[in-house]
């Protein structure tokens, strides 16, 4: 059967050559991003404008290559030259665009570079500033290549890690991913070698291999992101956890916010099935191994493995106290695995090229790769996936491109409502799991979202604790009521009543929160309050004593206003108001109403003279007492 | 209806990890949880109707009354808070005339606030039904509503 798996390496490397030397290919990056900026669109504007000409071109679907910042993006293969890519593009842009490198004009604006070698003076994509310091293991093909054709995924090397597992013993395999350092991506870090070993050794049967996949984390996309990219990787890394581990049932416990994540993977594990990988006697051999998807239902705290088990057995998802641990007593009381997606999608890499190959790229304690997704305000926001070791400097200035908008930084927010904010002096840290824990931030998941000067710190903080405050399952009161507690004095302090002692009330409630909370989501939650206070003091002072938002976004600390030399009286930001509160005559400079005016900031986002401004405007006592009037 | 749902429950019958694999096939039949279809679960699955709802109110998937023809969802993910998601779920709330959890009196839209959508690249972002709206701005929020409405 081993000759079986050659033979359709064989076939699918045809079907993949075949598909590079086709001559006219247009790739169209499918994936949510690119759906969500719009490829539709462009595809349909490529449909159009191809049926007009006579030329026979191929249209493939692929995942999302990471440079979300420039979708909607398509490459396009013209002869047997490298495909091209062009971003950012809207449905007009599309027959100049097509005209032009058909015409073998490759330049224009929405140019990003060549995937493989540059030609005719045009520079490869690796090459580009945002990919130049990436180095890619777990997303290595997404975005190249069609995420639901096996043999795409085949002639890229793909099963060759399940082959050679298969080969070994199943110790020898958790041996194998012991030695290569791997830890777990879902932000603990726990040796993933180690947790398997322990699974293996635990007595029961049947055992479960689960697959957390609850990407809950707001500000977080790696996980759906590989999943719509390369599901066949994750797949493959399942079945080879379950090979070592000595189980035949997995599940992916996938949100339900991931509709073509969970698509995909229902066509790929068919697919997958069909051809031998999974199922009984997988490639021949006496192992078997059922895959299953199961959705979430909308609760963070089922990211938290035992209450992640209690949501797939039909409970509330409500954490229990460990020990036992899911290796001894798990999912239905038997022995159960849960390893996050990028752990199990870091598998089939070492299983193809050895624990010493892995093992030799990130630094000593954090082996292998670390997968952002890096939001906020910065160019180019994306999927990246940087050797562990990388500075967040380079993360931010190289990869990220800087702050957007000639903004300047305030802080970069690592590992979601469990993490912390760090300022600009911070920037110099490595990313691993040790140095950012040490920064009181985490290594988290993988979001990492940055923030300028327009952004509140306390603010950032309310909003983190407003968001674990609701997803608190309520089982331990120091999280249920203690977030909700944090929450009100930070909502407090963010419209001008904060008083002395609320900042020692805050770190004297976390300190509570984080002791008598039985999970990571009530043991993590003050995380962002805390960074802020230690980090951004100052900010919080400004809006205890001074009453004043520094960064101008706390609604109730501002007033809007119009700056009368710089007004054209253009009327657009009256006809945009949505309470009717600026008034003016044509061509004469406006005035708003502060009284009536909502604050939404409908006006700054119309004007196109830059004449709307947020100024301070501390609460006065008398607005407070209900007198009106204020200032 | 009726039958809809008890081929949806029966493949469960007796089984308790059915809960919410069936009401989420349920949601997406009817768009919402009613009375009539956790009596129906609780006989085939052999589970308290309290037990259900127990579980039910835990997820924030699950509707208990009829939704909007159409949803719209903003989210207020870290991304889309850190680009104005706040101000755009405002300028729509204002827009429809019904807060977030709401549905628009002429039962044509249901408004509700997402915690991640997970395009946190393409902030602040809007979802109508499986429509997926990147790089919105309030502008553009109130234009989109207006086209939705004529086709509402």
């Amino acid at each position: 059967m081993a000759e079986d798996l050659k033979v359709q390496i064989e076939r699918a490397e045809e079907v993949w050559n075949t598909l590079q030397a086709k001559g006219d290919v247009i790739y169209l990056g499918t994936a949510s991003c690119g759906i969500a900026a719009g490829i539709r669109q462009v595809s349909e504007a490529i449909t159009e404008h191809l049926s007009t000409g006579d030329r026979d071109v191929e249209l493939v679907e692929v995942g999302c290559i990471g440079m979300c910042c420039f979708e909607p993006m398509i490459y396009v293969q013209t002869g047997a030259k490298a495909p091209v890519v062009y971003g950012g593009l809207e449905p007009k842009d599309i027959p100049k665009l097509l005209d032009g490198v058909y015409g073998g004009d490759y330049e224009n604006d929405h140019l990003l570079g060549v995937i493989g070698d540059g030609f005719d003076g045009l520079q490869s994509i690796y090459d580009h500033p945002m990919v130049a310091p990436q180095k890619r293991i777990i997303t290595e093909n997404a975005g190249l290549s069609d995420p639901v054709d096996i043999d795409h995924y085949l002639a890229r090397g793909g099963f060759k890690g399940l082959e050679r597992a298969l080969s070994m013993t199943p110790d020898e395999v958790v041996d194998e991913v012991l030695r290569s350092g791997l830890r777990g991506r879902g932000g603990a870090g726990f040796p993933t070698g180690r947790k398997w070993a322990l699974c293996r050794a635990a007595e029961g049967a049947p055992k479960y291999m689960i697959c957390n996949a609850d990407e809950g984390d707001p500000g977080a996309f790696m996980d759906r992101s590989i999943l719509e990219g390369d599901p066949y990787r994750v797949i493959e890394g399942m079945i080879i956890a379950g090979y070592a581990i000595g189980c035949d049932e997995g599940i992916f416990y996938v949100r339900a916010e991931y509709p073509l994540a969970i698509e995909r993977l229902e066509i790929c594990m068919a697919e997958a099935e069909k051809r031998g990988f999974l199922g009984n006697n997988i490639l021949g051999t006496d192992f078997s191994h059922q895959l299953t998807i199961k959705k979430g239902a909308g609760a963070f705290v089922c990211g938290e493995e035992t209450a992640l088990m209690a949501s797939i057995e039909g409970k509330r998802g409500m954490p229990r106290p460990r020990p036992p641990f899911p290796a001894q007593k798990g999912l239905w009381g038997k022995p159960t695995n849960i390893n996050n997606v990028k752990s199990v999608s870091s598998v089939p890499s070492i299983l193809r090229a050895g624990a010493d190959w892995y093992a030799a790229v990130g630094t000593d304690s954090t082996t292998g790769t670390a997968v952002f997704c890096i939001t906020g305000k910065i160019n180019h926001t994306g999927l990246i996936e940087v050797p562990m070791g990388i500075t967040l400097k380079e993360i931010v200035e190289d990869i990220g491109g800087g702050v957007a908008n000639g903004r300047s930084f305030k802080a970069v927010q690592t590992g979601g409502p469990s993490g912390g904010c760090l300022p600009a002096d911070k920037l110099d840290l490595t990313v691993d799991f040790e140095s950012l824990t040490a920064a009181g931030a985490i290594m988290g998941s993988g979001g990492m979202v940055v923030m300028d000067d327009e952004n509140c710190m306390v603010d950032v903080a309310k909003f983190f604790i407003s968001f674990t405050q609701y997803e608190s399952c309520g089982k331990c009161p120091p999280c249920r009521i203690g977030t909700k507690k944090m929450k009100d004095l930070l909502e407090k302090i963010t419209v001008g009543k904060g008083e002395d002692g609320d900042l020692e009330t805050l770190e004297r409630l976390a300190s509570t929160v984080k002791a008598g909370s039985l999970c990571a989501l009530g043991g993590t939650a003050p995380n962002p309050v805390l960074s802020t206070i230690r980090y951004f003091r100052d900010e919080y002072e400004a809006h205890i004593k001074d009453k004043v938002c520094p960064a101008k976004a706390c609604r109730e600390l501002i007033a809007y206003t119009i700056d009368a030399e710089k007004c054209t009286g253009c009327t657009l930001c009256a006809r945009n108001c949505p309470t009717s509160c600026i008034e003016g005559e044509t061509k004469e400079a406006h005035v708003i109403d502060t009284d009536a005016c909502v604050k939404c900031g409908m006006c700054i986002t119309s004007c196109r003279f830059d004449a709307v401004h947020k100024i301070d405007s501390p609460p006065s006592q008398c607005a407070d007492e209900g007198q009106g009037g204020g200032d | 209806m009726a039958t809809d749902i008890s081929q949806i429950i029966e493949p469960y019958r007796g089984q308790r990890k059915g809960i919410i694999p069936v009401l989420q096939a349920v949601q997406e039949e009817d768009g919402y949880i009613s009375i009539e279809a956790v009596k129906a679960m609780s006989k085939v699955l052999g589970v308290s109707e309290n037990d259900i709802y127990g579980v039910a109110t835990f997820y924030s998937q699950f509707k208990f009354e009829k939704p909007g023809d159409h949803i719209v969802r903003v989210c207020l993910g870290t991304a889309c808070h850190v680009r104005g998601g706040a101000e755009l779920l405002d300028v729509i709330e204002r827009d429809l005339d019904a807060k977030a959890g709401e549905t628009t009196e002429d039962g044509k839209f249901t408004l509700e606030r997402v915690a991640c959508m997970g395009c946190c690249a393409v902030a602040p972002v809007l979802v109508v039904d499986d429509e997926i709206y990147g790089k919105m701005s309030p502008g553009k929020a109130k234009e989109q509503i207006k086209k939705w409405r004529e086709v509402a």
